[in-house]
């Protein structure tokens, strides 16, 4: 996979980061740390079998949710795939719920029954966290259409894998939001691979996955992903869009995972890609470290402010384990809760014919 | 003879077809150049190349179509699904393609494809993940279905279903992958229909397929051990086409039936069979028939839980002992 070298422009001085104050600044590195830590944590502990299943972790993209979800207003909603930890924690799920839900625990954020690929908050406009791949998009669709049915100015901000663009569902959906309008703004983590399967492998490409987006008159954007300023004014320029003409976008961000597609993974370092490639975006292209050093400069962060930071992040992440751990499990009732609505609320309907036939 | 993994035998069973018949062709996300998501296909692209295993992108309804439409031609596309959950995405191409083209087409075009990969819950990968489509599917006529529970069985069933001219779906498990069993070395052949008495008994008919089979034959032992209950276990191997004969003979001989199953047990595989021996044996039973599937509900995460959902050995021995 191969970087773009864009000249370098001060994203800073954008209109939508020029307003920030030296707090909010502190604020988006914290979100990202945080994010990070808590990553760490969830791969310590999947490693000593507290958690099941798969884990994506989200660790060397956290700048592209931080600096998206900070944009989002009271209208705007948010949906992505399974790698959707960064996500969760920076619309405001608390670690405590997410760990506990890894170790699939009742007081879990989905109660234990979701796990890693199925966070959600709807209470925070945050609608998860889905497995199939692509299978979101339509939904991301669908959030758009009933904000701009409720009269609601907001967006659908929708992300998908450089791998999800070729699923047709897809399409579908960028058809419908031209032709219907829909304020939904796809976003395309392009980290270089699906699974094992480098871009080059997997799609027919002419400049980028989002210009696929012309084929439908919608307007896209693609940038480097590293740097929060510059994710936060191409997004905020989306957002306007379908905030003020109810029109879609597609963008793309180049970021990169520095683990494997899961932990299961265990090709990623010098199978598909080379080791040094890992190296070479860890030591220059990191998008915290890189923040880090841009706060600095600005004088707006101390190492000192920045240790503190960091420490509290830990400390947040190490008492997330604590409270998934002393945490109960979920009964084995619960098994058949959540299923239907008017069951679980013993209506009218719930109670006529029978919902469940075990033996 | 030699003892190896599920996986490998499925992985012997793909390099002989490839070496016998220049139309097979292996195609899926990850199947080349990385071996498999569960390295069923190890080593294949690198010794066969790539006109014969090829990896696709994440665009299952496209590529299982393009499947079936290089099938009408003759090509023998065997197409993995990393997990057959995913097929959710192509169930157009699958059910009113690959299941009724030759049907409309009054018999004029065959679609010899085979789609395969694993069809389990268990692994703590949540509900979207964890589908037992095996009862979906066996619903169309026009399309098989067939499980295997061992890699003797497996590889068998494979090198046939990659013969046959219909489409087959064959169902895996990815908790059985990494089972060994003994496999010989000269080629055997296992006829789809055919199911396989996996241990023989006189006081109860346990029938299963796939994983539930080996549920089935613990339970079996544990009757033996402690309860002093002879079980036979039936592994139905082939969905559809179906061994009627087989599960008739055995309910004939043991007169009482415990179906163990991991679908839900809405038409469930089990359900079908339990209708089909109240239909042809209602006189030779002592009991009614018992089902033991996996717990009503989309499949849990919570690692606590997921293990209780599906049927387990106390759960068969529980049911065993109320209709015995
Ligand atoms: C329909 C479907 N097909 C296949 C998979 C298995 N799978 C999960 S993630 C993935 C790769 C996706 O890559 P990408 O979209 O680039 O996202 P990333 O993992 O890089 O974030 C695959 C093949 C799936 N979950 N759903
Ligand atoms: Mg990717």
């Amino acid at each position: 996979m191969t970087k773009s070298v864009a000249p370098r422009v001060d994203f800073a001085k954008a209109p939508i980061n020029a307003k920030l104050t030296s707090e909010d600044k502190r604020t988006l590195l914290r979100e990202m740390l945080r994010i990070r830590r808590f990553e760490q944590a969830s791969l310590k502990m999947y490693q000593q079998g507290k958690v099941g299943g798969f884990l994506h972790l989200y660790i060397g993209q956290e700048s592209v949710a931080v600096g998206a979800v900070s944009l989002m207003g009271e209208h705007d909603h948010i949906i992505t795939a399974y790698r959707d930890h960064g996500h969760a924690l920076a619309v405001g799920m608390s670690m405590d719920e997410c760990m506990a839900e890894l170790y699939g625990k009742a007081t879990g954020c989905s109660k234990g029954k979701g796990g890693s690929m199925h966070f959600f908050a709807p209470d925070k406009n945050y609608w998860g966290g889905h497995g199939i791949v692509a299978g979101q998009t339509p939904l991301g669709l669908g959030l758009a259409y009933g904000i701009k049915y409720k009269g609601l100015t907001g967006a659908a901000l929708c992300f998908l894998g450089d791998g999800a663009v070729n699923q047709g569902c897809f399409y579908e959906s960028l058809n419908m939001a031209a032709l219907f309008e829909l304020p939904v703004v796809y976003v395309i983590e392009n980290n270089g691979y699906s699974m094992g399967t480098s871009l080059e492998r997997s799609s027919a490409l002419d400049k980028c996955l989002a210009q696929r987006a012309e084929a439908f008159k919608i307007d896209w954007d693609q940038a480097s992903g590293e740097d929060v300023y510059q994710v936060r004014e191409v997004t905020q320029k989306a957002i306007d869009r379908a905030h003020k003409e109810s029109k879609p976008t597609v963008l793309e961000f180049d970021t990169y995972r520095y683990y494997g597609h899961s932990v299961a993974d265990a090709n990623h370092k010098g199978g598909y890609r080379p080791e040094e490639e890992i190296e070479i975006f860890k030591k220059q292209h990191d998008p915290i470290q890189c923040f880090k050093a841009r706060l600095l400069d600005e004088q707006v962060l101390t190492e000192e402010q920045y240790g503190i930071i960091d420490t509290e992040a830990r400390a947040e992440a190490a008492a997330s384990i604590k409270f998934a751990e002393v945490s109960p499990q979920p009964t084995e009732e619960s098994i058949f809760e959540d299923v239907y609505f008017e069951v679980d609320r013993q209506t009218e309907a719930g109670r006529t014919g029978k919902h469940f036939f075990n033996d | 003879m030699p003892l190896i993994e599920y996986r490998e035998a499925l992985n012997q069973a793909f390099a002989e077809e490839i070496e016998r018949d220049p139309n097979v062709v292996l195609m899926g996300e990850e199947v080349a150049q990385y071996d498999g998501a569960y390295k069923v296909t190890r080593g294949l692209w690198k010794k066969y190349g790539d006109k014969r295993v090829v990896d696709t992108p994440i665009s299952e309804a496209g590529f299982i179509g393009m499947g079936i439409g290089a099938s009408m031609l003759g090509i023998r596309p065997v197409i993995e699904l990393m997990f057959w959950s995913f097929a959710a995405v192509a169930y157009d191409q699958i059910i009113n393609n690959a299941g009724q083209i030759r049907y409309m087409s009054g018999g004029l075009i065959n679609c010899p494809i085979v789609i395969r990969g694993p069809a389990n819950g268990g692994t703590n990968v949540g509900a979207t993940h964890s589908h037992t489509p095996e009862s979906w599917l066996a619903a169309i006529p026009g399309l098989k279905v067939v499980t295997a529970a061992t890699g003797y069985d497996a590889k068998g069933l494979m090198k046939t279903a990659i013969r046959d001219n219909d489409p087959v779906m064959f169902m895996e498990n990815t908790l059985l992958y990494g089972e060994k069993c003994e496999v010989p070395t000269e080629e055997y052949l296992i006829p789809l229909g055919k199911a396989d008495c996996k241990r023989e008994g006189t006081d109860v008919s346990l029938i299963a397929y796939g994983r539930a089979v080996l549920t089935a034959l613990k339970a079996a032992k544990t009757l033996e051990a402690e309860h002093d209950i002879s079980a036979e276990v039936i592994d139905l191997r082939s969905i559809r086409p179906l061994d009627e004969d087989a599960i008739l003979e055995s309910v004939r001989k043991t007169h009482r039936v415990v179906l163990v199953d991991e679908n839900k047990p809405f038409c469930a595989v089990s359900a079908q069979i339990s209708s089909l021996i109240m239909e042809k044996a209602f006189d030779e039973l002592d009991g009614p028939v018992g089902r033991v599937c996996s717990l009503d509900a989309p499949a849990i995460y919570s690692p606590a839980l997921e293990p209780l959902q599906l049927p387990t050995p106390d759960r068969v021995i529980k049911k065993v002992r109320e209709v015995c």
